[in-house]
């Protein structure tokens, strides 16, 4: 799935990833604990959640995922999205709750990629 | 890579805002050596939960990482307050992190036994009341190079 068909069934804001709006994902995982998705995730490029602090694009970062997406209208701080763009994370921010969200997208073909 | 490198970084104890400054550094100069996408993912969750866990246990404290042509040496020096039983702390889930590092995404207790798996080979060294030194080794497979 292209990160542009996430923002538009999500009806997201894209804050920042223009540029990458066109790059394909192969999976998605949705998550407010961080630990956890150091401990669990392998190879997802998306990470859906409602928690907003800068570990958040620090965690996606280190497992190199692609687009960050907040959930439930929680708006990352302006240092938050630099920071992400500055590593070429797409930042989108939808109104959705995140098991509408996680549903749509499981629903729209974006899987749950390979686990630990 | 003839000669090691050395990088140096303090961590801040008293933000966590900044947690985890240190490793997308390291993530940053080991892209930039051209090292593969696996070792350098590799080491970067190991120092990343190292370092969450300087910050949120033991006041801050420094990382050291070394890099040669067989791997990465990640020594991380805290002088919080030590870890009085190291198995148990080893253990999936066991946590000692209040409910605000909890509120921030962190505190599941995964993160040393995330470490361990992560790296080669991990050793604690530490001291109740004196500190706690965690040095992590990721060597680079040649398959990879
Ligand atoms: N540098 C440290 N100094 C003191 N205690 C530590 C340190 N690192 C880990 N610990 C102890 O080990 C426990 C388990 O650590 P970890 O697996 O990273 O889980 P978490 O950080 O989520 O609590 C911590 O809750 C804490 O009690
Ligand atoms: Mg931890």
């Amino acid at each position: 799935m292209k990160i542009r068909e996430i923002a538009s069934l999500l009806g997201a804001d894209v804050l920042c990833g223009e540029q990458m709006l066109d790059d394909e994902v192969q999976s998605a995982c949705g998550s407010d604990m961080m630990s956890d998705v150091l401990a669990f995730v392998k190879d997802q490029g998306v990470l859906v959640t409602g928690l907003v602090n800068p570990q958040v694009i620090r965690t996606a970062m280190m497992m190199d995922m692609r687009c960050v997406v907040f959930v439930r209208s929680k708006r990352p701080t302006p240092e938050m999205v630099d920071l992400a763009q500055e590593h070429n994370i797409a930042v989108l921010a939808s109104t959705s709750r995140m098991y509408e969200a996680c549903g749509k997208l499981y629903a729209g073909g974006l899987g749950n990629g390979v686990c630990r | 890579m003839a000669e090691t490198l050395k990088f140096h970084y303090d961590v801040d104890g008293d933000n966590f805002t900044s947690a985890g400054a240190a490793s997308v550094e390291v993530k940053r100069k080991l892209r930039q050596l051209g090292l593969d996408a696996e070792t350098i993912r590799r080491v970067s969750i190991a120092m990343y939960e190292g370092e969450i866990n300087m910050v949120v246990h033991a006041r801050g404290g420094s990382a050291d990482v070394y890099v040669d042509k067989d791997g990465i040496t990640i020594i991380l020096a805290d002088r919080g307050p030590g870890i009085p039983d190291i198995d148990l702390a080893m253990q999936e889930g066991y946590s000692t992190a209040p409910d605000n590092i909890r509120a921030l995404g962190f505190g599941a207790g995964m993160g040393l036994p995330n470490m361990k798996r992560y790296t080669d080979e991990m050793k604690i060294d530490t001291v109740l009341g004196q500190g706690t030194t965690v040095t992590m080794k990721v060597f680079i497979h040649p398959a990879n190079v």
